[in-house]
């Protein structure tokens, strides 16, 4: 259609040139959806501790294990992460960091705090197992 | 802008400024509301988890039986379950193209996230209440 292919189109996202907002604003929906996941975990987790002892080994059992520990692990950093360009989402309704290069630099204050928060929770809980 | 007249646009819509979503900004304020009662309610969350790593059923008991503990969590239940309910539509609306699966899904997301919220505070209530 001669008219239809004459109208200015959207260009896809392989037009654009890559850049750290993209890939940060991906990741916020990524990591959101996960966390997603991660919430019917932590409904299971309550609904287990309200239904009694053994429901709650249960899922404590299933958490202990080396799938379940990677899988929380995945949602510390999911729930830091989001957190962090959520953070950063407020900062851009009340109109800081509203420049290429402010909304870079705030990504990479988030990149480096969800690393750095995921570590300190782990080494956090980790060293308390270990006092116990 | 056309000129009043030559728009199809009806007065009442043109004063509502709505646009095709039929919606305004009460999806994007609440996103907004919630995130901002959960950063408080989750770094507490987060806290309260890793005090309790590794603890046994008894102590964890205990820890939801205090008033505070519950109100606390009903709070970020609800507030929780609303966030992310919220944020899963947009992805919905988003990437499901066909109009029928896109409805039926939000309409399930909805249903399924106030059962969970519903489920998950009468879990908390049962706990603190000693039941």
């Amino acid at each position: 259609m001669a008219y239809s292919s004459s109208r200015p189109l959207s260009p896809h996202l392989s037009i654009y040139k890559m850049h750290p907002g993209m890939i940060m604003s991906g990741l916020h929906r990524i990591t959101g959806f996960a966390l997603t996941i991660g919430l019917i975990l932590m409904s299971w987790w309550l609904i287990a501790a309200a239904m009694g002892p053994d429901a709650f080994a249960r899922v404590q059992w299933l958490l202990g294990t080396h799938i379940g520990k990677l899988a929380l692990l995945g949602w510390t950093f999911s729930l830091f992460y989001h957190f962090g360009t959520g953070l950063r989402h407020l900062c851009y309704d009340v109109g800081l960091f509203l420049s290429n290069e402010g909304s870079v630099r705030a990504g990479w204050v988030v990149a480096v705090f969800a690393v750095a928060a995921t570590g300190l929770t782990w080494a956090v809980g980790c060293s308390l197992l270990y006092v116990k | 802008m056309a000129k009043h007249g030559t728009s199809l646009v009806t007065d009442l819509a043109r004063a509502r400024g709505l646009g095709a979503s039929h919606t305004g900004t009460e999806h994007w304020w609440a996103q907004r509301l919630t995130s901002i009662a959960l950063v408080p309610l989750t770094l507490w969350f987060i806290f309260s988890m890793v005090r309790l790593a590794g603890a046994d059923y008894v102590t964890v008991k205990m820890w939801l039986a205090s008033p505070c503990t519950a109100a606390l969590l009903i709070a970020l239940v609800l507030v929780t379950f609303h966030h992310a309910v919220s944020g899963m539509e947009v992805i919905f609306e988003d990437y499901i193209h066909c109009k029928c699966a896109k409805l039926t899904t939000i309409v399930v997301l909805k249903f399924a996230g106030a059962l969970g919220a519903i489920t998950c505070t009468v879990a908390v209530l049962k706990l603190a209440l000693g039941g």
